[in-house]
Order: structure tokens, then C-alpha cells, then sequence
């Protein structure tokens, strides 16, 4: 059995002394673990750091065998940001997320686009927009979706400024007034086109809202909730002076 | 077949790096054909080490005494903190002997996956000592991988309110390479970190 795709890493676990487990969200195969030979050799450390991007084949005697990978770089995304704090902790959040969340061997082409996307335009202005969406879109993918489209209460499609925690859908200012302490705030830029101001308390809320719909469908099962990458990169956006 | 003592002599050093089974029986019988003249010397080295080995309360390195032989130092510069992931890494940068100022060794990095946070390293240590008036530096000199850098990062944010320049080693050509032989990472790091000449 082999074949031939193009990967992100998501992570890369040491084996023995000088091989990696090393997992790939690849376009056709899914997430898809592999042996790596010599992969925490000095010479072959930097290619499998979370982000970057490989052309991988992969071969195993069987199907469900773990096999072994043999990968060649074709974009090193981490060294892109190894400079850039919030960039960064993004990048980690958003591998270590897939890495913890998907299932094996499961299919999820939009998935790796979408990730492709978000890693390449990581630093650009909004950016921390694009990564809320993108953590919307994967509990979408993941069938989990939020409906943002009208309100749960009365079905009006105006002023909607509140998500429900128990439904996942969009609730109005005036239906939500009374249980205000118990809804989600729905940020501006999800529910309007047009460009507003980034800031802090928005992409907070954005941040608020994915993970608590992620911890609670799509972490639920897992042993730690949400990956601690994505604690620190929702802290240090709190704290960034930039901001 | 060796047996009993010889045996578990075998096995433990076949728990070592670079050994595998068939290597550490090569040890074994090297060292046991050479008993009286590195054997005993070896076995009463490794006790004496076992015995005397201290972790430093300050910066966190391995020594025979604590504080440790860097920071009772009196000639090293006080003023200069260097901090490192590791005691494999203040002992790499001791080798360069281009560094005369104190350590603070973390004891690892950060991890997304691994479940290693804040807690688990000695950043607590490391705030102290940065709000202490002597220091005026500190360097960051971890990995340049995600988790080493994502660390880098967080330890800058942490030492944000201590009176202190923080810095890091830079990335970038190593001595003696060449273009083209270098992968896009680390040229796209040399890139963003060149400098005038």
C-alpha cells in the first residue's frame, strides 16, 4: 500500500532515538499518522514543525498499518512566524486543535484548505477574524454548526446580537434581553459584511463563542478539553497591548 | 548467554542513547575484559556522580554543589541572564566559551500537545531573579521550533513588567553554509533577521 499527497504538519512525537510519529492533515487522506526515519536528525528536525507544508508518501505493508512517511518540504510556514508571538501561538492552536479533534484517516479536503489558507494569511491585518471563522467553519465541518442566519426566538433576522449555548443559533437583543447572562455574544464582523474595527472585546467574543461550541461537541470526549495552545493564545490576545 | 548481574548490566545500558541490545553486550564485554582498569573506575564514578549531583536552587543546573559552579562564580557578569530549555543547552553555549554571564535553565518547553504548561517549567524562578536591580538582560536562547519560540514568547510576556532588555539568539546562515544547500525556513528567517554592515 502507498500513495502520495501533500500535508500539513499537525505534530510530530518523538520514537526511539531519531524517528518521529509525525501526523499530517493531508488534501485526500485526512489526518494520517506515519513513521519518520531519521526525522529528529539535525538535517531533518525543521521540516516537521507544526504548520508546515510537505509533500508526503506514505507506505505500509497494510492499509491499517501505521507505515512510514517519506516527506519533502514544500513550504516551511513555521519559520514564517517564528518571530511573530500572537501569529505563532495561532499557528499552534489551530494544528494542536486537528491534531486532538479529528478523527483518523477520515477525508476532510475543505478542512485542509481551509487550514492552508488560515496558516498562509496568519499576520496579515485580521487575521485573528480569520481564525475565528475558521474555528466556526471546522465545527461546521465537524457537523457542528452554528446557524447565525435568524433568531431562534422569533425568527427575525435583524439585530441579533446574542447566540444560544444549548441550540448554537443566533438569538435577538430583544428575545435575549431577559436571559442576557446566560447567552454567548454574537461579535459584530459574524454577523455583518461590512469592515469594522478589530478589537479586543470582539475577537474575545469571537474566541468565546468557538470555544465553548468546540469544547463542549467537539473536545467533549477528550481527556483536556481544549489544547493549552489555544488557552495561552486567547490569554495573550487579552493581554496584547496592540490590541 | 550471560546471566543475573551481567544481564541487567546489559540491559541498563542498552536503556542508553546511541545503544541498542547487540551494542551494550559490546560494552559489557569491553568493560568486563577491562575490570580492574575501567570497570571499578567506572561503577565507583557513576556512585560518587549519583551521589553528589545537585540541582542548582537558582538557576536550575545540574552541579556537584548548590548554587551551582556558574552562578557561585564571582567573575561571571551578574548582570546577564541567559535562559535555556535545557542543561544540554547552557553546556552548548558554555563550549563556545562566548558567554561570561549566568543561566537560567527552564527544564523544557512549552507544549500544545504534551500538556506541558507554565507550571511546569521554572519561569516562577525566572521573574524573581529578572526583578532582581542587578539584572539589566535577559536572552532568550530557545529552539528556534514552534515550541520553543511559542516559549520564547510567553517568557517575554511574562518578564513584560521587570525593568530588563529582553533579546534572543538569532536565526538565520549557519557558519559555513551555503545558500543553497539551506532549506526556505531558515533562509526566510536569515531574511527578516539581516542586519546593516
Amino acid at each position: 500500500m502507498d500513495w502520495t499527497d501533500e500535508g500539513l504538519v499537525l505534530s510530530a512525537r518523538r520514537h526511539g532515538e531519531n524517528s518521529l510519529i509525525v501526523n499530517l492533515l493531508t488534501r485526500e487522506q485526512g489526518r494520517h499518522a506515519g513513521l519518520v526515519r531519521g526525522g529528529s536528525s539535525t538535517r531533518s528536525r525543521g521540516i516537521y514543525q507544526p504548520g508546515n507544508l510537505l509533500r508526503a508518501h506514505w507506505r505500509g505493508r497494510l492499509a491499517e498499518h501505521l507505515g512510514a512517511y517519506t516527506c519533502e518540504l514544500l513550504h516551511s510556514h513555521a519559520a514564517d512566524y517564528l518571530h511573530e508571538p500572537l501569529p505563532l501561538m495561532a499557528l499552534s492552536a489551530s494544528t494542536a486543535i486537528l491534531d486532538t479533534a479529528l478523527p483518523e484517516r477520515a477525508p476532510f479536503p475543505g478542512l485542509f484548505e481551509k487550514l492552508e489558507t488560515l496558516i498562509g494569511g496568519l499576520g496579515q491585518p485580521g487575521w485573528e477574524l480569520q481564525y475565528i471563522r475558521w474555528e466556526l467553519d471546522l465545527l461546521s465541518e465537524l457537523g457542528f454548526g452554528l446557524d447565525l442566519t435568524e433568531c431562534a426566538a422569533t425568527g427575525s433576522q435583524e439585530n441579533l446580537v446574542y447566540v444560544s449555548p444549548r441550540t448554537g443559533r443566533a438569538v435577538s437583543a430583544e428575545a435575549g434581553k431577559d436571559y442576557h447572562d446566560r447567552l454567548l455574544a454574537l461579535p459584530e464582523f459574524l454577523r455583518e459584511d461590512r469592515a469594522i474595527d478589530i478589537s479586543r472585546t470582539v475577537i474575545c467574543d469571537g474566541l468565546a463563542l468557538t470555544g465553548y461550541f468546540l469544547g463542549r461537541h467537539v473536545m467533549g470526549d477528550t481527556r483536556h478539553g481544549l489544547p493549552a495552545a489555544r488557552e495561552r493564545l486567547v490569554e495573550s490576545i487579552r493581554g496584547d497591548r496592540s490590541l | 548467554m550471560a546471566a543475573g548481574a551481567i544481564d541487567r548490566l546489559i540491559q541498563l545500558f542498552a536503556r542508553l542513547p546511541g545503544l541498542g541490545p547487540r551494542s551494550a553486550r559490546r560494552a559489557v564485554l569491553y568493560l568486563i575484559k577491562r575490570r580492574e582498569s575501567l570497570m571499578l573506575p567506572l561503577a565507583q564514578a557513576l556512585s560518587d556522580a549519583a551521589a553528589a549531583m545537585k540541582n542548582c536552587d537558582t538557576c536550575g543546573n545540574v552541579d556537584v554543589s548548590n548554587p551551582c559552579s556558574v552562578c557561585a562564580d564571582a567573575r561571571r557578569d551578574t548582570s546577564l541572564i541567559c535562559v535555556v530549555e535545557d542543561v544540554a543547552d547552557l553546556w552548548a553555549l558554555e563550549r563556545t566559551a562566548s558567554f561570561n554571564g549566568q543561566y537560567h535553565v527552564l527544564g523544557g518547553t512549552l507544549s500544545a500537545l504534551d500538556g506541558i504548561g507554565p507550571e511546569d517549567l521554572l519561569i516562577a524562578g525566572l521573574v524573581t531573579r529578572a526583578g532582581e536591580e542587578k539584572v539589566t538582560e535577559i536572552i532568550l536562547a530557545t529552539s528556534a521550533t514552534v515550541d520553543g519560540q511559542t516559549t520564547a514568547h510567553y517568557v517575554a510576556e511574562r518578564l513584560a513588567n521587570c525593568d530588563v532588555k529582553i533579546s534572543r539568539l538569532a536565526h538565520g546562515v549557519p557558519v559555513g553554509g551555503e545558500l543553497d544547500y539551506l532549506d526556505d525556513g531558515t533562509l526566510s528567517a536569515a531574511l527578516k533577521a539581516r542586519r546593516v554592515i
